[in-house]
């Protein structure tokens, strides 16, 4: 048991932290506005090794564990970076899992993306990097395909993510039948925490933008935040980014151990679960829910301000909101975990 | 971050699981519900001559401190009589924290051997929340103490061999400063006992002190130093010593029902795709709880007092408790009315004992508005409010 970061992940959060600080944050964002990227900080982000950094070492990465990346994530998110980061780490782990992961992915010198839903009648619908991805990844039926080609158009949307549709005719499959569904499978558990990651950096700062400005604001001849009304609104939200950071965390760890073919428990009667793939799903639903909490009330106690494009936590109530929802209903993912969890006794 | 057990702890779990199944009967818990008691004797002995209570005194001795988490953790999830433990092992946590020799050898020991049980001695009639304003009196005579007061909700007060007793030592002084604690001997002539009985079958009771003399041994901590062994106690009560997974068993006498349970429009209940996502989100809420009282156990284990880290781990897991209730009663319909023993309840009745346990857990141990004002100045640094 030890819940502290290791050395390493602490010099890795220092230095991502500085990287995201300079190189991005909510200006930068705002400027990326509406297709969500930043050529010019990608370039950057390259020469730090970020795009490869989680594959493993012999196959040319980083070598970096899952925990390592949602260290870094959880930096990005806390600036909202309009980065294709997670996903593009993401993928290149996949691609090099099934021997497809090339220098120009590796380097970031061809940015790739991942499908997170699977292929309809040859299109990947609403892919969340589809706008700035060359190389996409996607599962059409039973099999696992790389599709090269030319970013798709950028859809208007929410949280300005770089979304796009994606026609996948002419792939290259990548595997096939059981190998290619538990590989995707994988790979999207690795994007849900991930994911979950880049929500706790954006709970985390949703809820610095609150407090900073309540004690600020002035009514009544005192600061806002001196009522006991909205410290309350802001008081609950500490736990609920605790909480999705250690769980986060604990899926991140719960992901290496998989990697290293350790098999994990899934005994809810108990409340003792460390398979990643429950755990993964459970990041995502309760960083998606501390996001969008965060960011609400922090909305909301900037009063009126806080509804301007002028301040910033409206960019982060917005992607706290796409990103959540990218998969789906999170309400169909608590049911698609119920039939992981509660196995029927009666087919048992 | 490495979220398993180490072997040591993980054995220890392995340990109080095997107790659990051997020793938490159907009739241990029915006379717990029964009586109002949730404390029994035999069941705290006989984990102390298995060798498992040493570990449950946060900061004592040179075990693996997670232990502390898991052995409440384990007894809170299968439902065992865990109450009165958890607070004869929080003031013995206190005693080892702030005592002196004397109160190790006549107090900590026997606590240890878990024939004995403490009762806390905090809320008045008139100040609850307010604590620091409450007005037991204890006034200095010769070379001991005189108290007279009365104290509320002093749970396990019946079966208490000692009380934890917060009083006032000086009026004249900011009402944080004039406050002293004592360990006072619950047979001490003019201590009285009377039941409170509540809406979920637990007993509670008042106490009355009534010209009780103690010797000046029995104070814990300086005089008007009570404060500062109150923020010990504090850290140590919340989301340490158990009460923040009740939403397990609740969950799996839920899931037990809701296999054959009928659907009122066919089916099992345990198809119900609305229960079944509320099911799945209460399991979430479980990990998420237990991470937090984790971590909160993790800093009382290296050391330190986790009293914000406390305040969120109780604000979390009892709101989602309370939710998490309100949800599956809801979805019983009217046989999640029905109690234990009668035909036709629920999850055997255990629904409508959640429902009616459930609204305290946001009031005990500080409610929830104190827990919240203790993380927006503490740990937000808002302004104070009131």
């Amino acid at each position: 048991m030890d819940l502290d970061l290791t050395e390493d992940q602490e010099a890795i959060r220092d230095v991502f932290a500085d990287f995201f600080t300079s190189e991005t944050g909510p200006e930068r964002a705002r400027a990326a506005e509406p297709v969500g990227f930043d050529a010019a900080a990608w370039e950057r982000l390259m020469e730090t090794g970020a795009p490869g950094m989680g594959v493993d070492a012999d196959l040319g990465g980083g070598g970096a564990s899952l925990a390592d990346l949602a260290v870094v994530a959880e930096e990005a998110g806390a600036r909202i970076a309009p980065l294709p980061l997670v996903d593009h780490q993401v993928t290149a782990r996949l691609l090099a899992s099934v021997g497809g992961c090339d220098d120009d992915v590796l380097s970031g010198a061809a940015i790739a993306g991942l499908a997170v839903r699977p292929v309809e009648d040859g299109t990947a619908r609403t892919v969340p990097t589809g706008a700035v991805t060359g190389r996409l990844v996607a599962l059409d039926g039973d099999r696992l395909i790389a599709v090269d080609g030319p970013p798709g158009d950028p859809l208007a949307n929410h949280g300005c993510l770089p979304l796009a549709h994606r026609e996948v005719s002419e792939a290259t499959v990548l595997a096939k039948g059981p190998e290619a569904i538990a590989a995707y499978d994988r790979a999207l558990d690795e994007w849900r925490t991930l994911t979950a990651s880049t929500l706790v950096g954006i709970t985390r700062t949703a809820l610095d933008l609150g407090v900073a400005y309540v004690k600020e604001r002035e009514q009544f001849g005192r600061p806002v935040g001196s009522f006991q009304a909205v410290q309350h609104l802001l008081a609950d939200l500490p736990g609920l980014l605790d909480g999705a950071r250690l769980l986060t965390a604990k899926a991140a760890w719960a992901g290496d151990r998989a990697s290293a073919g350790e098999s994990g428990v899934l005994d809810v009667d108990a409340n003792d679960v460390t398979d990643f793939g429950a755990l993964a799903t459970m990041a995502l639903v309760v960083a998606g829910e501390a996001a969008a909490t965060s960011t609400d009330r922090s909305l909301h106690v900037h009063g009126g301000y806080g509804f301007s494009e002028e301040y910033d936590i409206q960019l982060f109530f917005r992607r706290a909101r796409a990103l959540a929802l990218l998969l789906g209903d999170p309400a169909r993912e608590c049911r698609r975990l119920a039939d992981r969890m509660f196995t029927d006794p009666a087919a048992a | 971050m490495d979220f398993s057990l180490g072997p040591q702890a993980a054995e220890f779990r392995d340990q109080i699981r095997a107790f659990v199944a051997e020793h938490l009967t159907t009739e241990v818990v029915d006379r717990m519900h029964a009586t109002g008691t949730f404390n029994d004797r035999d069941l705290n002995g006989a984990l102390a001559d298995a060798g498992l209570l040493a570990g449950a005194v946060p900061g004592y001795g040179d075990r693996d401190p997670i232990e502390l988490y898991v052995l409440f953790n384990e007894l809170e999830k299968a439902g065992a009589p865990y109450d009165g433990l958890a607070v004869t092992m929080l003031v013995a946590g206190v005693v080892n924290a702030v005592g002196t020799d004397f109160h190790r050898e006549a107090v900590l020991d026997r606590l240890l051997t878990g024939r004995f049980n403490c009762c806390l001695g905090y809320s008045e009639p008139d100040h609850g929340s307010d604590l620091a304003a409450i007005t037991t009196r204890a006034v200095r005579e010769g070379d001991g103490w005189v108290i007279n007061g009365q104290k509320m909700w002093t749970t396990m007060a019946h079966e208490a061999d000692w009380v934890i007793l917060l009083t006032r030592t000086n009026p004249d002084v900011p009402k944080h400063k004039g406050l002293t604690m004592f360990l006072v001997p619950m047979d001490t002539p003019g201590i009285e006992v009377q039941p409170v009985p509540t809406m979920a079958t637990e007993r509670t009771n008042a106490t009355f002190y009534d010209e009780v003399r103690v010797g000046d041994e029995w104070r814990l901590g300086e005089v008007d130093g009570g404060w500062t062994v109150m923020g010990v106690a504090l850290a140590f009560e919340r989301g340490v010593m158990g009460g923040t997974n009740p939403a397990v068993p609740l969950l799996r006498h839920v899931r037990d029902w809701a296999a054959t349970a009928p659907a009122p429009d066919g089916g099992r209940m345990l198809d119900d795709p609305v229960l079944r996502e509320r099911m799945a989100r209460t399991a979430i809420a479980n990990q998420v709880s237990q991470l937090l009282t984790l971590r909160a156990a993790w800093i009382a284990a290296t050391g330190g007092l986790p009293g914000l880290e406390g305040s969120m781990a109780k604000l979390y897991a009892t709101e989602q408790y309370q939710q998490a209730v309100g949800w599956f009663q809801q979805m019983a319909g009217a046989e999640g009315l029905l109690g234990f023993h009668a035909d036709g309840a629920a999850a055997d009745g255990w629904i409508d004992y959640d429902a009616r346990h459930a609204p305290v857990t946001t009031i005990y141990g500080g409610t929830t508005e104190i827990n919240r004002n203790n993380v927006a100045e503490r740990h937000l640094g808002l302004p104070r409010a009131r």
